[in-house]
């Protein structure tokens, strides 16, 4: 067992914490993760952890609680985007560019008074690198809560959403609003990112944001169980990235191991270039020049363009 | 305001506006916007390993931007380009962060490497990012007919023979070769937002491309004068100063557009 586990892994307090959260916060990122990659929103799912970051830093000046900070952040930014640019999908990427830019700005404003008013300069590493080691215990109710707020949320919406997604021709025709749906979409991703990126750090919050939902949709056509499935690997993904980080300290005792991103993020990248290949796509049953199979989800116009398969 | 110091970032700066105008044009039509954040970002692992194993974090910061664009432009021909840009740029951190990890510098660089340094410039840095900022833009004027073709019109550029994967390549590294050297000196956040401020609101303004690269360049350089006006003045930061100019004037831009759209009679309007 030593050989896996080195010893302490399983009564460590911090160990505990990061598992529990880690595997909470994979689960909302994989569910909200599918919908963001159906929708073509991995920019806006990227761009919200600076935009949270930036909403952190404010925080910290005012000396609010920074879980805040991240999901006010987050949700001003997320709503910013959606209204600049709703009018035409390929402005999207420019809306989400423009509010990540000033909100950049904005950061780089926070941390410069952060630093010069608190003079301890710590407090940038924390805000850009949160590490799953160093959650805080108090913060883990309230995370639990929203989490859970956010996954009802998309159960909710979740009808609407992907038809939205698919056809927007046919979902006008059911009298759905496609500004609502994308506003609340949009709400849900930036609370989830939030939450993510201050319980993870912000590049674990788009790595498992993406990385397993965009597997699974590779590997599966049906929504349902690329949920499922998106669920699974990020799960499974963080626990067994926290362990080799965990037991990455004996390997080399000179070193003190290797951080806990590194072994999600290269796992999650992995898996999905192990999804293109030729295996995995006959795993999913899809031939080559074979018609679309019935209920498929079609790409979009946009991604039609670009040649692309999910 | 115009001695010492302050001459190294007026000079270096007007350099980065302008071919963050130029390449930034492209960016936004062919909504590259995420690529343009990707690169950047994900080159500062490259200056972290390059710093780990003592040698220059130029050539740390040039490699691995040439990684990821190579790598997000070749992954994307079997998947969501989108999807593959954000997979690119966290591996590219993760490997940041653990190149970090096992040296004992840290916080500085990431701040000075993410937020630059234009205060900070020797005179000694402004030749190479003249030079590669010079290459980027005749590469750019090389490619011009075949990227307006292109993203305007793919379906005619690929008629004419225009392979649209060649041309996304091709762009990538340009987007490498103009992020990479301006990175340590104004930092992946300030050149991101000068690549989409300007020319997003440019393009409010005109459908022509010339003249749209031609404000986009003024817009920008504008920008970048009155940033570092300000942070002279006011002490904050440049990056900040940027971040709120370039926004306003896409804010301005946008104003003119609807403007334009609800006063111009029906049927008269531009192109769209």
């Amino acid at each position: 067992m030593h050989f896996l586990f080195e010893p302490g892994f399983f009564t460590s307090g911090p160990v505990r914490t990061a598992a529990v959260i880690g595997a909470l916060t994979a689960v909302v990122s994989a569910v909200v993760g599918v919908f963001t990659v159906v929708r073509s929103q991995s920019f806006a799912g990227h761009a919200l952890t600076d935009v949270a970051t930036t909403g952190g830093s404010g925080a910290f000046l005012l000396g609010l609680s920074p879980l805040s900070g991240f999901i006010a952040g987050g949700v001003v930014g997320g709503g910013a985007m959606e209204m600049i640019g709703v009018e035409r999908a390929r402005s999207r990427d420019v809306a989400t560019g423009i509010v990540l830019g000033a909100a950049t700005g904005c950061s780089a404003l926070f941390l410069y008074l952060d630093t010069t008013q608190s003079a301890t300069t710590g407090a940038t590493q924390q805000i850009l690198f949160g590490s799953i080691f160093t959650i805080d215990p108090s913060t883990v109710p309230t995370i639990v809560i929203l989490s859970a707020a956010t996954l009802l949320g998309i159960g909710v919406i979740h009808r609407p959403l992907l038809l939205g997604s698919v056809s927007a021709e046919l979902a006008s025709a059911r009298g759905i609003s496609l500004r609502v749906v994308g506003l609340l979409f949009m709400l849900a991703l930036a609370i989830a990112v939030g939450l993510s990126s201050i319980a993870i750090g912000s590049i674990l919050s788009t790595a498992l944001l993406i990385g397993p939902a965009a597997t699974a949709l590779r590997i599966t056509r049906s929504l349902r169980t690329a949920v499922a499935v998106a669920c699974f690997l990020g799960v499974l993904t963080t626990w067994l990235g926290i362990l080799l980080a965990y037991d990455s300290v004996s390997w080399d005792p000179s070193s003190q191991g290797l951080p806990v991103s590194f072994f999600i993020v290269a796992i999650v990248f992995l898996l999905y270039l192990a999804s293109g290949l030729p295996f995995a796509r006959q795993l999913s049953g899809r031939r080559a020049g074979g018609g679309p199979p019935q209920g498929e989800i079609p790409p979009r116009r946009e991604d039609a363009s670009l040649g692309a398969a999910v | 305001m115009f001695s010492g110091f302050m001459v190294n970032a007026w000079e270096v700066g007007t350099i980065v506006a302008i071919v963050a105008g130029v390449v930034g044009f492209f960016v936004v039509l062919r909504g590259s916007a995420f690529p343009a954040h990707a690169i950047p970002n994900g080159a500062f692992a490259g200056a972290a390993g390059a710093n780990l194993i003592g040698i220059n974090p130029l050539v740390g910061l040039g490699v691995f931007s040439l990684l990821a664009a190579l790598g997000i432009g070749s992954l994307s021909r079997r998947g969501r380009a989108d999807v593959v840009t954000a997979l690119v740029l966290v591996m590219m951190l993760a490997l940041g962060a653990a190149f970090l990890s096992q040296s004992t510098e840290y916080e500085p660089q990431i701040f000075s490497l993410l937020f630059g340094e234009i205060l900070g410039v020797s005179s000694s840095k402004i030749v190479p990012v003249a030079i590669l900022g010079l290459v980027s833009i005749v590469a750019i004027a090389v490619l011009y007919r075949r990227l307006v073709l292109n993203s305007i019109a793919p379906e005619i550029a690929t008629a004419r023979g225009i392979q649209p994967y060649r041309t996304d390549m091709a762009f990538l590294v340009v987007l490498a070769c103009a992020t990479t050297v301006t990175v340590p000196v104004v930092g992946a956040l300030l050149i991101f937002t000068l690549m989409i401020g300007p020319p997003a609101a440019a393009r409010c303004f005109t459908d022509r491309p010339g003249i749209a690269i031609a404000g986009s360049v003024v817009l920008a350089l504008l920008t970048v004068w009155a940033a570092l006006a300000s942070s002279y003045e006011f002490n904050w930061p440049v990056g900040f100063f940027v971040g709120a100019f370039s926004a306003a004037w896409y804010g301005l831009g946008r104003i003119y557009a609807w403007w334009r759209r609800t006063s111009a009679p029906r049927g008269s309007g531009t192109m769209e």
